[in-house]
């Protein structure tokens, strides 16, 4: 399995917090049965109404997204990290994430890392000014280092080991030892019928 | 030292410590529905997987059915293919289902009750974030992705991590007019949208004991909008009650074996917390929101902010009063609606169609206001219509549609248009929510939308309470 050590890529800025994922991936976009192609619909409504990052030639090809707080809240459709990724976003750099939009993207291979919000403020800053600059994600060090900005990132250190050790999917370790999923539902009163 | 439900419930489903260090968790309930079970179908497909416990599956159809024209094939191509994916999918892997036509129908939230598949204790899961509305049973429920959804298909168990408690006392006497769903706005309004972030909500305080299930589930339900994956109640009387005799929950002596392991489930006195908040029920009023998240809501006597107002987050506050196209510190009563919804996982349930039928007795629909109301499952539809509900609302003047998610997203034939309000008994005011890019939504209790859907305006529904 595919490990997950560091980034590197340019930024896209994302001011604003409580950035729902209604707004990240409109609900009339699900009603499809696979996720291909969902990037194309990325914000659709508030690039509609508002000049938007994502529209913005000078990050074309970015791979780092730097947002505010509680990116990802409210619904917990899987398609909004599903399209950041597909869009080509390899990394979440944030105040604070939303819990399941936080899930979902360990899920797939999204690493969501937090620094302080001044320092994410100099990050978007940084890339507003410099759209540019290549920013360097180490999940190791928990460091972000872009330009002149060296900001300390962190994540919480079950999902960051599992990053690096490639042990982020985890299907295949909930199947092994399955006797001990038996085990323990047999133990429980309404699974045995009381 | 005591223990809180969440600990019990989290200890009993622990198979084992993966070796990424989260938590090999049991789910006793995984529900389906057509939207974000596909893709993980697809997966068990290609990797040659079965669904490991059909027996602890459950499947419906709510979220992309059409209220008014049942009938097979859709208008809406994509949606027709949806849902002939899930019979197909359900069908191959043999999942309970209860799809167009059958009794059972209905908004996954509010059948999973219904049926008696949600009970104290369990571990339940579904892909919607909504699924905390469960919790309000004293189960450990939470809504998941689509790979987690792939997860629990293949092994009924899910990788998570510890969650912290906080519990959330509500003391003291509801006003009349004042409902569940002003309690879980005010809760919200005063610990954040990000406030539950890590969190399970323990609700508790004597409000609490004394409400009905359909209450404890619209608070619970809401349990996400502040943040809070997982909400719930410590089972007790009014929980048995509601349970016994549903087709799906023990009967004759297990049921009173069942009552003892649900009552050893519940919080010790001595629990420990990692936070304790108290709300005093006396203190609450009618609660609307006025701009684009569940967070920014006021009492139905109060004004919006304006950027400036203390801790506002300018930037924020400025955002939503252009989009809602509010003027700061506007009273929020006799705000303009177009639209008056009534239904959704939070608000749907009898007892909210009851409240709502009180208020527009004797009275007609304002001219200007499309209404409707959508019962949350065919049930509910069906016990409405019996009671006389149905034909109340209708000669009022509101439409009678048939179950479903409706207007509560964006992802069926109901819709707001153009830049519509929408007095909203559901549960989200986002931006573009109802379906309409531009559209507003303002989130209240039933009974508040249906004083709005007759005044045609925000008004203070104790007035209109005898």
């Amino acid at each position: 399995m595919q490990t997950i050590t560091n980034v590197t890529g340019r930024g896209l800025p994302l001011r604003g917090n409580d950035i729902d994922t209604d707004r990240i991936m409109p609900a009339r976009f699900l009603r499809a049965i696979t996720f291909e192609g969902l990037e194309q619909h990325l914000f659709e409504d508030d690039r509609k109404t508002t000049r938007h990052p994502f529209d913005d030639p000078r990050y074309a090809g970015a791979r780092v997204l730097v947002v505010s707080s509680n990116f990802g809240c409210g619904s917990s459709r899987e398609h909004a990290p599903q399209a950041l990724q597909r869009w080509g976003i390899t990394v979440i750099v944030g105040e604070s994430f939303a819990e399941i939009f936080f899930g979902n993207s360990f899920m797939i291979g999204l690493p969501c890392v937090t620094a302080s919000s001044e320092e994410i403020r100099r990050l978007q800053d940084l890339i507003e000014r410099s759209p540019e600059t290549e920013l360097r994600i180490d999940l190791a060090a928990g460091t972000c280092v872009a330009g002149d900005v060296r900001a300390l990132v962190s994540m919480p250190a079950n999902a960051r080991d599992a990053f690096m050790k490639g042990t982020w999917d985890t299907t295949g370790l909930l199947l092994d030892r399955y006797e001990e999923v038996d085990a323990t539902s047999a133990r429980l009163p309404y699974v045995a019928g009381f | 030292m005591g223990k809180t439900l969440l600990q019990k419930v989290w200890d009993l489903h622990t198979v084992r410590q993966l070796p990424t260090g989260q938590t090999q968790l049991f789910i006793g309930l995984h529900l389906v529905h057509e939207v974000t079970t596909p893709q993980a179908f697809d997966e068990l497909r290609a990797h040659g997987w079965k669904v490991a416990r059909p027996d602890r599956t459950f499947a419906t159809t709510d979220h992309i059915i059409p209220t008014r024209e049942l009938s097979r094939p859709f208008l809406d191509v994509m949606a027709e293919d949806m849902l002939a994916s899930l019979e197909r999918n359900v069908r191959d892997f043999g999942i309970r289902f209860a799809g167009i036509g059958d009794d059972r129908q209905g908004i996954v939230h509010v059948i999973g009750p219904e049926l008696g598949l949600t009970q104290p204790g369990m571990t339940i899961a579904c892909g919607d974030s909504h699924t905390s509305t469960h919790g309000a049973f004293g189960a450990v429920a939470f809504g998941i992705g689509t790979s987690q959804v792939r997860d629990v298909l293949a092994s009924q168990c899910l990788a998570m991590e510890p969650l912290k408690v906080r519990r959330i006392r509500v003391t003291g006497r509801l006003a009349p007019g004042v409902y569940a769903k002003d309690v879980v706005l005010t809760i919200i309004q005063r610990l954040g949208v990000r406030g539950g972030t890590g969190y399970a909500y323990e609700y508790a305080g004597d409000a609490i004991e004394r409400m009905s299930m359909d209450e404890r589930m619209t608070i619970c339900n809401m349990s996400i909008e502040g943040g809070a994956r997982v909400g719930y109640v410590n089972p007790d009387e009014t929980t048995f009650t509601y349970v016994e005799g549903r087709p799906f929950a023990p009967s004759g002596d297990a049921f009173d074996r069942a009552k003892i392991w649900w009552r050893s489930i519940a919080s010790d006195p001595d629990a420990a917390y990692d936070d304790d908040v108290e709300i005093r029920a006396e203190e609450l009023t009618p609660v609307v929101t006025w701009g684009v998240n569940p967070g920014q809501s006021i009492g139905i006597d109060g004004k919006v902010p304006t950027p400036d107002s203390a801790g506002a987050d300018r930037q924020a506050v400025r955002d939503a009063l252009d989009y809602m196209g509010l003027h700061p510190g506007q009273p929020i009563a006799g705000m303009k609606v177009d639209v008056a919804f009534i239904g959704s996982c939070t608000n749907s349930r009898l007892s909210d169609l009851r409240e709502a039928a009180r208020i527009i007795r004797g009275r007609h629909v304002a001219a200007s206001v499309k209404a409707l109301v959508v019962p949350g499952s065919v049930a509910v539809s069906r016990a409405a219509e019996q009671e006389g509900l149905a034909d109340a609302f209708r000669s009022a003047g509101f439409e009678w549609r048939g179950a479903g998610c409706s207007m509560c997203l964006g992802m069926n034939p109901d819709k707001l248009e153009g830049n519509q309000v929408c007095a909203a008994s559901s549960n989200r005011n986002f931006k573009g929510r109802q379906g309409s890019p531009t559209g507003r939504t303002l989130l209240m209790s039933p009974a508040m939308v249906a004083a709005a859907a007759v005044a045609g305006e925000v008004v203070d529904v104790r007035t209109l309470v005898n």
